[in-house]
């Protein structure tokens, strides 16, 4: 294989169609489609008295209003997306409450009308009587269990699980030192800056469902909608079309509406579509991050882990619909790069009356990282040693891989650290960082972390090399924004000799490739990568043998390069890769660029059959890529930060990454992944907080009060990769999505605790909280 | 109103935004929405020159004004407007979907500050929210785009 094109800072090939205003979001959809609203519980828990629709269902301009009792799955309990035989008491909602609603902004009735505006307004006049009930806001009240969110879910628990690897109470009874430490991590919102939308049309000619979303898995969308429906799923086409960034929650199987609007266009016989508001996306669409942790640690005078204890609560929300993912995530992720001989890890995954949890970027590992980099902190602080010094005293050495944790992985399987290089993470971001800043009230933050990617099952691909020598590849996981096209187009470029810019890319389309998973855990480059160079390889396979008998030489000996089939060291011995693509295909005719080559070669006479047995016409190849486990990818964060001592302002004034996500395939991406990912942890870290009070009522539902950063909040940051190659796929990669935003919790705390001198065991943080921390101590 | 040098009439309903106007009247949909309350910039276009949020204005209101939108910068098949081409080349965008409207800002950024300072870059975009690039690309595609206007 020639790698011209892997590796390369590669400029993107979707960009100019977004730059001219081309883009294809769903909402750019019309073909006057009905326009609908969903009528939002306005309580975070509350029993139905009664519905009443008649106002709405009169309005002019009303087409129908749907309430749970209108639906034919009306009372069905919408699916789990990963059981778990630990998640014991799993809830899911049903498509439109009825009886009892257990989050704000739980969807109880749905609208539709001729315009937008009509929807709105129609309804204002829906009319529910609520019975407020008492409400559980937070992970410890849900663990005090006064009130429960479920009646038949004793103690608020939806599940449990208990891990441990080595002897934990052993080893802490026997450490020379033991610390007991208490973590705090509240909720966050990805808030991509298009929020969700669906538009659906229903063809009873053609017996035909076709449904826009804004999802992360549009494949998994399309099975449910089969089953749902009682369709074949050939009869359903699912397209995510550009998305506006995706984060984790744009993945569900099912948000109410990617029901609901596929229903409504079936039964009403014209398109529909639904588009979230900004206020409703606060509460309606999925959050992360809540979790309070107890930690015992046991370590030697020199630092040295001996034992570690952690229980942990997870605020999951109203609902299950994810499983118990990120709780297992957390328990998997909190050793981290670290030696750990004795750990065990406890979870319950808690109830609330709060908005459902699933990943959003970083799922799970960013409290994860958060617990052990404090904990290492505090070790430092209590024996007077260099924080530094006592992780690289703990730090898994790189010849002790493949390193297995002894504990699960969200794939079922053990986690098993397949290669990487810690210490040199954590030396190169030191060197990077340089000396401190000259001043008060400056602090050095600094953490390494490791990332688990590229989760299985698998990803497939389609590559087909047309008759004018272009190609087209597609796969079924769709992209938000990550430069999917290029990066894919780069490595189909490689296997078949030609440029990025002959390679079209098609993503998230089940018309175009209907087999997937979904775009989430850092897996897209992995799984799709990697399957799209399987395909590829075939199909350059497939591209010798027919070439090697119109020139008379040895598939082996041929290869691909500079869109042409050609014979090694004699390259003007060759043939179009565009007269091959017609040659592919045995037919009379043949019309296209590549004709014209092709024909002098296909007069010459073939034994048997046009088509042999076991031959397939056209130059294309399906493939698949599985994986045995997940890749790991690491790094290392550090910063400088200034916190003024009479504002609490923070002025991060040097922030630097080292990163290894194995082979780059495209710096220039992977880059943008990273100051991203950043750029979000900062913000979750210091800027946003979801502001739920006592009721359960999001006090800051909108961008003037919830601060996700702008420019001025956010630093250059400086980036520099090392490439430990993954041995776990062909291409050597390891996914790069979440690696910004995991420790920058963990550094922005050490920093500003070392800069103002107060405790920082929580996030997240913002001037008034460093304030009211500052007066405490 | 004059939309990318085009006459239109107003639309017949006062309480149309600019910003659905322009995206489900006129099928110009590079304009984007993002929060419908002013703060995030997506559906940032320029009003008689300067950038303005479609999405805080009646279309009523830009009656009797030029309005110029993402589609205006550059015609279909010529090349991309030197703010636009910047963005490509320092890959100044990743999903693109708030773009349209860091675009518009920084057209009416340049054209204020032809030269502009690290701080009246960071000034000229703070009017924008971006969740996927963390700004770094835009800054400099701000500074490169400086570099191409001037050729």
């Amino acid at each position: 294989m020639t790698t011209r094109w892997f590796g390369e800072k590669v400029q993107r090939v979707e960009d100019d169609r977004l730059l001219r205003g081309h883009g294809h979001f769903t909402d750019d959809i019309d073909e006057s489609a009905l326009e609908s609203v969903l009528v939002r519980s306005p309580f975070a828990h509350a029993r139905i008295r009664s519905i009443d629709v008649t106002a709405a269902r009169a309005m002019p301009g009303v087409v129908a209003v749907y309430t749970a009792a209108d639906l034919p799955f009306g009372h069905t309990d919408l699916p789990i997306l990963i059981p778990h035989p630990n998640l014991t008491h799993g809830r899911t909602q049903r498509c439109l409450a009825s009886e009892v609603v257990r989050y704000l902004g739980e969807a109880v009735v749905f609208v539709v009308a001729e315009t937008r505006a009509i929807a709105e307004d129609a309804a204002e006049l829906v009319q529910v009587d609520y019975e407020p009930l008492p409400v559980v806001i937070t992970p410890e009240a849900a663990a005090r269990a006064d009130h429960l969110v479920h009646d038949d879910v004793p103690g608020n628990v939806a599940a449990e699980l208990i891990q441990e690897a080595g002897a934990v109470e052993a080893a802490l009874a026997a450490s020379p030192r033991r610390k007991r430490l208490h973590f705090r991590f509240e909720r966050g919102a990805a808030s991509p800056m298009e929020g969700r939308a669906v538009w659906s049309r229903w063809s009873a000619a053609e017996h035909k469902l076709t449904v826009y979303d804004s999802t992360q898995s549009p494949t998994s969308i399309r099975g449910g909608l089969a089953v749902l429906f009682g369709l074949p799923e050939s009869n359903v086409d699912v397209i995510a079309p550009d998305v506006g960034g995706g984060f984790g929650p744009k993945i569900m199987l099912f948000y109410p509406d990617e029901l609901l609007v596929p229903f409504a266009a079936m039964k009403l016989g014209r398109p529909v579509k639904w588009t979230e508001d900004r206020q409703e996306h606060f509460t309606a669409t999925n959050q992360e991050r809540g979790q309070v942790h107890e930690i015992e640690v046991g370590f030697d005078d020199e630092g040295k882990l001996l034992a570690l204890d952690v229980d942990f609560i997870h605020d999951g929300g109203a609902y299950t619909p994810y499983g118990i993912i990120l709780p297992i995530i957390t328990a998997a992720q909190v050793p981290g790069p670290y030696r750990v001989p004795n750990y065990r890890v406890r979870f319950r995954d808690m109830y609330t009356n709060a908005t459902p949890t699933s990943p959003y970027r970083g799922a799970g590992r960013p409290h994860a990282c958060f617990v052990m980099e404090r904990t290492l902190d505090a070790i430092a602080a209590e024996l007077g040693l260099d924080r530094t010094e006592v992780r690289r005293r703990n730090l898994i050495e790189p010849d002790q891989f493949p390193y297995e944790v002894g504990v699960v992985w969200q794939d079922g399987n053990q986690v098993v650290y397949d290669s990487g290089d810690y210490p040199a993470l954590v030396e190169r971001a030191l060197e990077m960082l340089g000396p401190r800043p000259e001043g008060d009230h400056i602090g050095m933050g600094l953490s390494p972390y490791v990332e688990g990617t590229g989760v299985g099952p698998y990803e497939g691909a389609h590559v087909h090399v047309l008759a004018s020598g272009k190609v087209v590849a597609a796969t079924g996981i769709p992209n938000q924004g990550q430069g999917h096209a290029t990066v894919w187009a780069q490595i189909v470029a490689d296997q078949l000799g030609v440029d990025v810019s002959d390679v079209e890319v098609s993503s998230g389309d089940t018309r175009r490739f209907q087999w997937g998973v979904g775009t989430f855990a850092s897996r897209a480059a992995i799984m799709a990568g990697n399957a799209m160079a399987v395909a590829a390889g075939m199909v350059a396979e497939k591209a010798k043998h027919i070439a090697a008998e119109h020139l008379e030489a040895d598939p082996a000996d041929l290869e691909l390069a500079g869109g042409r089939v050609r014979v090694k060291g004699s390259p003007e011995r060759g043939i179009p890769l565009a007269a091959v693509a017609v040659l592919s295909n045995p037919m009379r005719y043949a019309f296209g660029g590549g004709t014209e080559a092709a024909t002098q070669f296909a007069a010459k006479p073939r034994p048997g059959p046009p088509l042999r047995a076991g031959e397939q016409p056209g130059l294309e190849a399906t493939g698949y890529f599985s994986p045995v486990g997940s890749a790991w990818a690491a790094g290392c964060h550090a910063a400088y930060v200034r916190v003024d001592p009479k504002t609490y302002r923070l002025e991060i004034l040097k922030y630097v990454v080292v990163h290894d996500c194995g082979r780059l395939i495209n710096p220039l991406v992977v880059e943008g992944q990273i100051e991203g990912g950043v750029a979000q942890g900062i913000g979750g870290a210091f800027y946003e907080r979801l502001a739920y009070d006592d009721e359960g009522q999001l006090r800051n539902a909108s961008f003037m009060e919830f601060l996700m950063p702008y420019a001025t909040e956010i630093p250059a940051i400086e980036i520099d990769h090392i490439e430990t190659p993954s041995p776990l796929n062909p291409l050597g990669i390891k996914g790069a999505g979440e690696a910004g935003v995991i420790p920058v919790g963990a550094v922005l705390a050490a920093a500003i605790e070392e800069a103002l001198g107060v405790p920082i065991t929580e996030m997240p943080l913002s001037p008034l909280k460093l304030f009211e921390l500052s007066r405490q101590s | 109103m004059r939309v990318n040098g085009v006459v239109h009439a107003a639309p017949s309903d006062t309480r149309r935004l600019l910003s659905d106007h322009l995206r489900h009247d006129l099928g110009l949909t590079g304009t984007h929405v993002g929060c419908e309350h002013g703060v995030c910039g997506c559906c940032t276009v320029l009003l008689d020159g300067a950038p303005v949020r479609s999405c805080l204005m009646l279309a009523v209101q830009a009656e009797g004004h030029e309005v110029t939108t993402i589609e205006g910068l550059a015609a279909d098949g010529a090349p991309l407007h030197p703010v636009q081409q910047a963005f490509h080349e320092c890959h100044g965008l990743q999903c693109g979907f708030c773009t349209p409207g860091f675009v518009m800002s920084v057209v009416g950024l340049l054209a204020q500050h032809p030269n502009p300072t690290a701080e009246q870059v960071d000034e000229g975009i703070s009017g924008n929210l971006c969740r996927c690039t963390g700004y770094a690309s835009i800054r400099r595609a701000v500074v490169r785009a400086a570099e191409l206007s001037k050729k």
